[in-house]
């Protein structure tokens, strides 16, 4: 579903992205790691176009995302994002967060937007703060409403970058607790993250990052127990320090 | 001074109306109210134009901005006693070149406070925006904008009384407004010359006080509102650009 | 083109003449301005209840009032209220600039003194105190730690205000001041070349302000590599 084919990335002199090739297919729950300034963030940004690359190709379900012909607003409606500081729109109340983007993109009525909406707002668990405004609710229900906000266009990726960093540890929970439904129900997810226990409970697959390239891929279980290039393995044994 | 008052407030206030057209210091008002309405959208134009990555319309826009600005608006209102009669053809009165300088010359002050909206916002809500499918347009229109411009509100309301005080200019062109009224006071009375012109003086200070007054309520329900965002358009910032007089 | 028939027809030397006017009366409000806000900033830092109040009504008044009408004010209005003597004086040695000077530096002032207060918030606080427990008094930690630092942080609106100041000059020719607005309708009433009068008008003031922004610029540079 989503294909990297030697990928780079430059930022003026710094190469964030070295020869990236990976595939992701349908369903598969991806979480990347490592430490950072190892380009984790920039990986996932690319796949929706919000970091541009200057070599390599990326296509998603098919279509390559720098074809001149592709529509990038219409192409951006099938990935869900959701950022490491939730960046809600504050003129707006909750559930209107969540449906400006049906409306006023996708075209859906005003009466069929709500009723996602709600429904959304439902599964996340915030249905009582639809009326509210973002600056109302604490990190952790901010960041569940992103999550709604993303999930209202239906898309069938979702990227997460670093969704709990932002976040105090209390509410660290309820926003995996999201994020684990999610996998479970079979949504193609790739997430940045820290949070290992997540990873070793729902991700089908681990990507492990150092200084712009993917130094191993391997499933969660030989990753965590086995790790093969020596950054991993100090990776991995600074986690159980903690 | 206060007999002055008693007796001619009629004159101050609203000129020769209803006998002739209004004056005064309801004309003040009308030609500050118009100018701010018709020159905002205008303003945010040149904002964007500002802000565009394509160069021509980026230069257009900056070199309106800077000639504009450094321009006395004295010589603006000649150039446009000058220039509107040959656009539109037909002589114009001095109401509308007046209002017409007021407008091209708020505009370029009011992009600056919008531009600066604009780039205050944090770049998130732009990407998010994106994210979710928003064009550059209706993430412009939709998203970027309103957050902006709310932000923005204190500085363009400070502007606002900034515009009351240019309309005094009017004195030079035979626009009836407040300075003129007062200015015709004063050839009346002869021998008064500091009571009316101190009166003049208190008049718009009181007006002016009063909008730069609601500007301060209105920043200080905003940064209240916005708590716990990383946007707080700091005192020094706004004085620095906003004051075009 | 139209532009020589200026030349040609000596008015070039009107021009400069009004060039002068608008210039002298610049600096001289300029330096006033400056001063006042000066002092004005130094009392409201050190001064009691009372004199805080009195600069925040300066201020306020100043700066709600407009340019023109503080010219009117004191041209036609405190010109009255002074003793014969002084007027006839004032009339014959150039009272209008005078007037004109006066009302746009202590209008300016007010704009200044805001620029350096905000400056002066924007020096650390412990400035102060270090300062203090080195031993400087309130007068000298003043001039000597604060002022400094605040004026490199009020730098860019000073210059920003200068430039408003620098404009303002146009508002003298309501009073008769010749400077160069003043001339410049002179001589477009004389000729009727209006497009090059009002364009070398024009082209001076931006050109002025332009000038005015780039020692700003050259200021905050060298400023810059002093370590600030």
């Amino acid at each position: 579903m989503i294909r990297f084919t030697k990928v780079n990335k430059w930022y003026g002199p710094d190469h964030a992205l070295i020869d990236i090739d990976v595939v992701i297919p349908q369903g598969e729950v991806v979480v990347v790691c490592g430490p950072s300034g190892s380009g984790k963030s920039t990986f996932l940004r690319t796949i929706n176009r919000l970091e541009n690359i200057q070599e390599g190709r990326i296509l998603v379900d098919g279509t390559d995302i720098y074809d001149p012909k592709l529509n990038v607003n219409r192409f951006r409606q099938k990935i869900g994002f959701v950022f490491q500081q939730f960046n809600l729109f504050p003129h707006l109340n909750v559930l209107d967060n969540i449906c400006c983007a049906p409306i006023k993109v996708a075209g859906k009525s005003k009466a069929q937007a709500r009723a996602l909406g709600l429904q959304l707002l439902e599964r996340v668990g915030l249905e009582h703060k639809a009326q509210a405004y973002p600056q109302q609710l604490s990190g952790g229900q901010q960041q569940r409403v992103a999550i709604a906000r993303a999930l209202a266009m239906e898309p069938p990726i979702m990227l997460f970058d670093e969704p709990t960093s932002a976040l105090d540890p209390e509410m660290v929970g309820e926003v995996l607790q999201v994020m684990k439904q999610l996998a479970k129900g079979g949504m193609t997810m790739v997430c940045v993250t820290h949070e290992m226990g997540f990873a070793r409970e729902v991700a089908d697959r681990i990507l492990f990052m150092d200084a712009g390239r993917i130094e191993e891929d391997s499933v969660p279980d030989v990753f965590f127990a086995n790790p093969r290039h020596p950054r991993a393995r100090a990776f991995v044994a600074d986690l159980s320090g903690h | 001074m206060w007999d002055i008052i008693q007796n001619h407030y009629q004159l101050l206030l609203l000129g020769t109306f209803p006998q002739g057209p209004l004056g005064g210091l309801a004309l003040t008002l009308v030609l500050s109210i118009l100018g701010l309405c018709i020159s905002f959208p205008l303003s945010i134009l040149l904002a964007l134009g500002r802000l565009s990555k394509f160069p021509p319309v980026y230069y257009l826009a900056t070199t309106i901005v800077y000639v504009v600005r450094g321009t006395p608006l004295l010589m603006l209102i000649f150039w446009s006693y000058f220039l509107l009669p040959l656009l539109i053809g037909n002589t114009v009165n001095p109401f509308v070149t007046l209002l017409c300088s007021l407008v091209i010359y708020e505009a370029a002050y009011l992009s600056e406070v919008v531009r600066a909206g604009i780039v205050a916002l944090p770049p998130g809500q732009a990407e998010a925006a994106r994210a979710l499918g928003f064009g550059r347009a209706k993430t412009m229109i939709y998203i970027v904008l309103p957050q902006a411009i709310y932000n923005m509100l204190p500085s363009i309301v400070s502007q606002f009384a900034s515009l009351i005080k240019e309309t005094s200019l009017g004195y030079v062109i035979s626009v009836h407004e407040l300075t003129s009224a007062a200015n015709r006071l004063n050839s009346e009375l002869l021998t008064k010359p500091f009571e009316v012109f101190a009166i003049l003086a208190l008049t718009y200070f009181l007006v002016c006080s009063t909008v730069t007054f609601i500007a301060h309520v209105l920043e200080r329900r905003i940064a209240k509102r916005r708590q716990g965002q990383s946007i707080t358009p700091s005192r020094v910032h706004r004085d620095q650009i906003y004051e075009s007089q | 083109m139209a532009f020589l028939e200026l030349i040609e027809g000596g008015y070039g030397q009107q021009f400069i003449k009004g060039i002068q006017f608008t210039l002298v009366l610049a600096s001289a409000s300029w330096m006033l301005a400056m001063v006042v806000a000066i002092v004005l900033a130094a009392v409201r830092n050190l001064g009691g209840v009372w004199l805080q109040r009195f600069v925040t009504l300066y201020v306020a008044y100043h700066r709600n009032v407009p340019m023109l009408v503080h010219v009117l004010l004191w041209y036609f209005g405190i010109s009255n209220l002074l003793p014969l003597a002084w007027q006839d004086l004032a009339l014959d040695h150039g009272g209008e600039v005078i007037f004109a000077a006066i009302a746009i530096g202590l209008c300016s002032s007010a704009y200044f003194t805001e620029d350096i207060r905000s400056g002066i918030r924007a020096v650390a606080t412990g400035q102060t105190e270090a300062s203090r427990a080195l031993g400087f008094g309130s007068v000298s930690s003043m001039v000597h730690i604060i002022l400094p630092q605040a004026f490199r942080a009020a730098l860019p609106a000073l210059v920003n205000n200068t430039v408003v100041l620098f404009k303002n000059t146009s508002m003298a020719m309501a009073i008769g001041v010749a400077e160069l607005t003043y001339v410049t309708k002179e001589i477009e009433n004389a000729t009727f070349l209006t497009f090059p009068t009002y364009a070398t008008a024009t082209l001076f003031y931006i050109g002025g302000s332009l000038c005015i922004m780039l020692i700003g610029e050259h200021i905050a540079r060298r400023l810059q590599f002093r370590g600030g």
